[in-house]
């Protein structure tokens, strides 16, 4: 099963946390994002390995963006 | 007197400061990026230039950019507002360098108490109180020998911070080091500087804060105290003078402690010595900001000083404003660009933007319709306060104002506003810095 990991804010990345291939647990933070100098911590929603990470440090993301897919373990 | 002003912000506080400009007959000059060309506060300053670019990093933190604009346009002096660059020592002493005046303290005063520890131990030395606490410090290792001295629970800070940015709290010794090796990287990534101090935790603290004026000749001055308790990831949310529940004497005594140690400095401008209050007449020095504030009006509601014009005036040399009693209440909500809830920022345009004009009520705002919200600046929507001759008076008057405020196209707090506006124990003063997180965990809307 695989989850795909959005964007809640429009800003951009501040930090990526993680690597492709990682094992994370849930509630681990992917990455951080930047918005209204406010930091915003994304969560893995699940248990798993990261798949896939869409973006990286910098990049502007818009709100609902996919950020990162996780496979469930 | 200087005679053209440039106004290195944006939004709620260049507009602000340009009012002031054209009550002392100075020139305004405002600066504004590229997303912020359809703001209110140009057409209000007597000229306007572009900074190109929307990220703060290249326009209101580009100090190239805003000198360059100065000289453009035969400035001869610069307010920083807040934020941004405001307490930046290196910044003042490049305005200074360039030939105009910086509108605010000098610039070694920014420098220190830049320094929270170097502030702290200051404080200390001239009797004004703080908690228990430690020295600058980095590293796990330092952080346990100076937790065992402290004690649990305790807050880890930023040496060098501002916002609320890596601040937390550690409640017992098994949580340190990884709280340390955490803030020590969020510090290092916002202000370039890893170093830490640990102080005193106080639970259920009150945040209380004096603001000073000093004119740089040993003569200082204080307009009593603003209570900023009301707070979300330490950042202040409410805002109002007098404290309520607490003994004027015990006030007063306080800021007389503040301004004694603002003279004994020699410090220049304005200034506003926060405290956290553990229990009666038990305070601690937290820090002190070399600027306006953003709750700066609070200040004006209950003077009826003019806090931006006295900046203006002592920057040029000018005398103090005379000792005024409180007049009244005032209360101060800000608004922000932000899901109630979560607290999450909400960017977007303002499709409909209406604040009310009410009796008793003054609104600062950046904004008008049609302008976007952009993930590139602070939430701050708008400032409302209220002014009345009790607190119960003050804050009708907000509420009436949240009420009647239409703002479309960005979700905002109001809702969380007006229902704390509205609970029990706000409305008897029962507040301090954990007030707001227990009040939403329990809010239904």
């Amino acid at each position: 099963m695989q989850h795909e990991v959005e964007s809640e804010v429009q800003g951009s990345v501040w930090k990526v946390e993680v690597e492709p291939g990682a094992s994370v647990a849930a509630g681990d933070v992917l990455l951080i994002l930047e918005s209204m100098k406010m930091e915003i911590p994304v969560e893995a929603p699940v248990a798993g390995r990261v798949l896939e990470l869409r973006v990286k440090a910098e990049d502007a993301v818009e709100e609902d963006q996919v950020l990162a897919v996780i496979e469930a373990s | 007197m200087f005679r053209k002003v440039l106004v290195a912000n944006r939004g709620a506080i260049a507009r602000r400061v340009i009012r002031a400009c054209h009550e002392l007959r100075l020139e305004s000059v405002a600066v504004y990026s590229d997303a912020d060309a359809g703001a209110p506060y140009l057409a209000e300053a007597s000229e306007a230039l572009n900074l190109p670019g929307e990220r703060a990093a290249d326009t209101y933190l580009n100090v190239e950019a805003l000198l360059a604009a100065a000289d453009a346009a035969g400035a001869d002096a610069l307010h920083p507002g807040y934020g941004f660059l405001a307490e930046s020592g290196s910044f003042a002493r490049a305005v200074a360098a360039a030939g105009l005046c910086f509108i605010g303290p000098d610039a070694r005063w920014l420098e220190t108490m830049g320094d929270k520890v170097a502030a702290r131990a200051l404080a200390g030395e001239h009797g004004f109180p703080v908690f228990a606490g430690s020295d600058r410090l980095s590293g796990a290792e330092a952080a346990q020998a100076a937790a065992e001295v402290v004690g649990f629970p305790l807050m880890l800070k930023p040496a060098a911070g501002g916002g609320g940015i890596g601040m937390r709290v550690v409640e017992g010794p098994e949580a340190l080091a990884g709280a340390v090796n955490q803030a020590g990287a969020l510090a290092m990534a916002a202000f370039g500087d890893d170093g830490l101090f640990l102080e005193r935790w106080i639970e259920a603290g009150r945040h209380i804060e004096f603001q000073l004026l000093g004119d740089g000749r040993g003569n200082a001055l204080h307009l009593h105290e603003r209570e900023c308790s009301v707070q979300r990831r330490h950042q202040k949310v409410i805002e109002e003078s007098p404290a309520p529940g607490i003994e004027r004497s015990e006030l007063e005594g306080l800021a007389d402690r503040a301004s004694a140690f603002a003279a004994a400095l020699g410090y220049d401008n304005v200034g506003t010595l926060e405290t956290l209050r553990a229990g009666a007449d038990d305070y601690g020095f937290l820090e002190m900001n070399t600027r306006i504030q953003v709750e700066h009006g609070v200040t004006e509601l209950v003077t009826g000083v003019d806090l931006v014009a006295a900046q203006l005036k002592l920057a040029a040399g000018g005398a103090l404003p005379a000792p005024t009693p409180l007049k009244g209440h005032a209360l101060e909500v800000r608004v922000y660009a932000e899901q109630p809830r979560s607290q999450l920022p909400s960017t977007g345009r303002l499709s409909v933007f209406r604040p009310p004009a009410l009796h008793g009520v003054r609104i600062e705002t950046g904004y008008q319709a049609g302008q976007w919200v952009t993930p590139h600046y602070d939430p701050l929507l708008a400032k409302v306060l209220g002014h009345g001759i009790t607190r119960e008076q003050a804050i009708g008057r907000v509420l009436v104002a949240l009420k009647a405020f239409v703002i479309e196209g960005v979700e905002t707090n109001i809702p969380l506003l007006s229902a704390v506006l509205g609970d029990a124990d706000f409305l008897a003063g029962h507040v301090d810095t954990g007030y707001l997180a227990r009040f939403l965990a329990n809010w239904q809307d």
